[in-house]
């Protein structure tokens, strides 16, 4: 970005972050290259690569065989030749064919190699609802890599996150799933180009309050700040944590979150059934039990799978579903 | 863009030249048998089916860009290897597509309308395979090159039971599978042909090439013409001018029956190509020339057929109520789609398994009481 170098801070959606902060990692690396389908001539399904095709040339950015197993495959032979591969997932749902090359063999390399292999490869997943499309468009699956040792998981929230994460992502020496809210794409916000927010695994409180904590991850922590300003007109107090990694989780700032106003509401897309939603619900309630007025209650998608586009609506959780579990949590 | 060097058609079949003249290619001879049983009803239908199948993808493009449906994944240009394919059928056989074979659904018997409620977002499936009246036409599948999987394991059932190979090609079944060249990149495919092969499956590989998964050309598929990679997998493989409805129905129907007649799984590669935009959130002007589009839509198999019946002596009145009965078929679908009810909340709750499961009466339940506090009901 030579243009900024003295306009630090610039307006921009969480798409053109995420292409910004991959040109900064390209021109500052050699080694980074993309890989994915339709991510060169095209820029993506969504954009998201668009022009650095033509800037970089076909080796820095690939238009891949359509193969998932085969892209993530072949970036983990990459990684082994010392590059760092940042693998497009053209949606959440077309993640499964590489599902098997991500668990057993890119989250066990290192460990296989008793720690002398470094896998530097990101994989970048548009996850997520509110889009109205067709099956395998709108999943939420981060719930099975955060499951998986050997991966660390993380998504942004706003496009200044976006922008340094997908950095901070390429410089680690480790597998990073990388989930794009891809709801999120296009309202805009502010990115300050002078530095990092924070590291790439710290939680963050977005919003303070004093009467319930909210915690989310993506695209849910804007459905949480909508809550709040909702509940802040009913003279509810609410304090929102934008969770930022899900794997490692950044705990301190959430259970000093909930030390403060001893109740907590998880919130996630995805299908509550051993989500990350559980997984924060179950440290919580072991890490700040004394502290806890109600129990920490999920709100998040049914458990089904995600349902044809008209009805996603009312699968997806609202501020209104997100206030229905603040009136519970409230209520002991 | 480079995307001649590997598909080469210099001995794919070819019946009908662009012109729509009968100039059967030499490798055209082991299937002349299957056009001299055509009659000129069954050409009439082909021209049919392929103007009505035009006329219902136009119709939900538009609808698309009116707001109707969240996408359109469009056939056009590709009607005549799916017409053809799907006419060579018999009434017995398996259909596996993929999720672009409207003309392939509408041959079969499929109200296409299902299709139309898919990508609007009612349903995931539109249509019910175990009603006879669908012609044993799956539902679409999404995700790319799965249900080539799924048709070789139908087809090993098939040859399990004893349904096929009996000598009777009246009642002995086969399956067909549809995927992209694209598709053929997809491990699923390849394990699909090495079971297939492996267990001599009763089955057709109908690979549609229409030269694009959605920006990426075939050339980065594969080097070589894709139809040869069947022999690597020991499965008889032909490559066809897809675009050719003749070609593609003779073709077919020899595979199909020599599938069903012990011969084991058989390769069709159908050259083609993807007229419009891959679906109507794509941009093809981004990756390719309107002179390369406009050199196919010179080959188009509609017109090329017309041609043909006007050359066996078809009259004027044939193409006019064929037009009149496009354009009525296209304003019903119009009608009926905007008609098409949204669906209740019972709809995510009550297909996931097939038995009961507590998570799904319970969570059904509180969504309902949740809704009707909330004075809404679904939306
Ligand atoms: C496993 C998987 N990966 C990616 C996609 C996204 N996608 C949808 S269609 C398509 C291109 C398919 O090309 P091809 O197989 O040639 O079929 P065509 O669309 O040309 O009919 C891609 C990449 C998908 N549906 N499934
Ligand atoms: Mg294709």
């Amino acid at each position: 970005m030579s243009d900024s170098i003295d306009k630090t801070l610039q307006s921009m959606p969480m798409a053109k972050a995420l292409n910004a902060g991959m040109r900064q990692a390209m021109a500052n690396d050699p080694k980074v290259l993309l890989m994915g389908e339709d991510i060169g001539k095209l820029g993506g399904v969504f954009r998201i690569t668009e022009g650095l095709q033509a800037e970089f040339g076909e080796n820095r950015v690939l238009d891949t065989p359509l193969a998932e197993s085969g892209i993530i495959g072949t970036a983990v032979g990459l990684a082994m030749r010392g590059y760092r591969p940042v693998c497009e997932i053209q949606f959440d749902g077309f993640i499964y064919p590489g599902f098997n090359q991500i668990t057993s063999q890119l989250a066990k390399l290192t460990n296989r190699n008793e720690g002398s292999l470094q896998m530097p490869v990101v994989i970048r997943v548009p996850y997520g609802g509110h889009i109205g499309a067709v099956e395998h468009h709108q999943e939420s699956p981060e719930a099975y890599f955060a499951h998986t040792a050997g991966l660390r998981s993380v998504s942004p929230s706003t496009p200044n996150d976006a922008y340094w994460m997908i950095q901070e992502a390429i410089a680690s020496n480790d597998p990073v799933m990388f989930f794009e809210p891809k709801s999120r794409y296009w309202p805009k916000g502010e990115v300050d180009l002078s530095g990092p927010a924070a590291p790439l695994h710290a939680s963050r409180i977005v919003r303070l309050g004093t009467d319930a904590t909210l915690v989310a991850h993506g695209a849910m922590v804007s459905v949480l700040l909508q809550a709040a300003e909702l509940a802040a007109a009913d003279g509810i107090s609410l304090e929102v944590v934008d969770l930022r990694s899900i794997s490692p989780i950044d705990y301190e700032p959430l259970l000093e979150s909930v030390r403060k106003t001893g109740r907590l509401i998880v919130a996630q897309e995805a299908s509550g059934n051993v989500s990350v939603g559980s997984e924060i619900a179950a440290t919580v309630a072991e890490r700040a039990f004394y502290s806890l007025e109600a129990p920490v209650l999920r709100v998040s998608g049914f458990d089904v799978p995600f349902p044809p586009a008209k009805l996603e609506k009312l699968f997806l959780p609202d501020a209104d579903r997100v206030l229905e579990a603040v009136d519970r949590a409230l209520a002991y | 863009m480079a995307e001649t060097e590997n598909t080469s058609p210099a001995t794919a079949v070819q019946i009908l030249s662009t012109d729509g003249t009968v100039a059967p290619t030499a490798s055209a001879e082991p299937y002349l048998e299957y056009l001299n049983r055509l009659t000129d009803a069954d050409h009439e239908q082909f021209y049919r089916d392929m103007v009505l199948a035009r006329a219902f993808d136009t119709e939900a493009a538009n609808l698309q860009r009116q707001g109707q449906l969240a996408l359109w994944p469009p056939c056009h240009g590709q009607e005549g290897a799916q017409v053809g394919s799907g006419r060579a059928a018999r009434s017995q056989d398996h259909i596996f597509p993929s999720y672009r074979e409207h003309a392939v659904g509408l041959v079969r018997g499929v109200d296409l309308l299902g299709i139309i409620e898919v990508m609007r977002g009612t349903t995931h499936s539109g249509w019910d395979v175990s009603d006879p009246s669908n012609g044993n036409f799956r539902p679409y599948t999404l995700v790319i090159g799965a249900q080539a999987l799924h048709a070789t394991g139908f087809a090993m059932g098939v040859k399990f039971d004893g349904d096929t190979a009996t000598g009777n090609p009246e009642t002995d079944q086969a399956v067909m599978v549809y995927f992209g060249d694209g598709a053929t990149s997809q491990g699923d495919v390849n394990e699909a042909m090495v079971f297939a092969a492996s267990y001599q499956t009763p089955e057709v590989f109908f690979l549609q090439n229409n030269h694009w998964a959605i920006s990426v050309p075939v050339t980065t598929q594969s080097r070589t013409p894709l139809f040869q990679r069947g022999s690597g997998f020991g499965i008889p493989s032909v490559q066809i001018d897809g675009n050719d409805v003749l070609a593609s129905y003779a073709v077919t129907a020899k595979h199909l029956d020599d599938a069903r007649s012990g011969g084991g799984p058989q390769l069709i590669e159908a050259l083609t190509y993807r007229i419009g935009a891959h679906t109507t959130s794509d941009d093809p002007t981004k990756y390719r020339t309107q002179e390369l589009t406009d050199s196919w839509i010179a080959r188009d198999p509609i017109v090329r057929f017309e041609a043909f019946l006007r050359g066996q002596g078809a009259a004027n009145a044939l193409f006019e109520s064929v037009a009149a009965e496009a354009r009525d078929y296209a304003s019903d679908v119009r009608k009926r789609t905007h008609a098409i009810a949204d669906p209740e909340i019972g709809l995510m709750f009550d297909g996931v398994y097939s038995d009961d499961h507590p998570l799904m009466i319970e969570q059904k339940q509180w969504l309902e009481q949740y809704e009707a506090a909330l004075g809404g009901g679904a939306e």
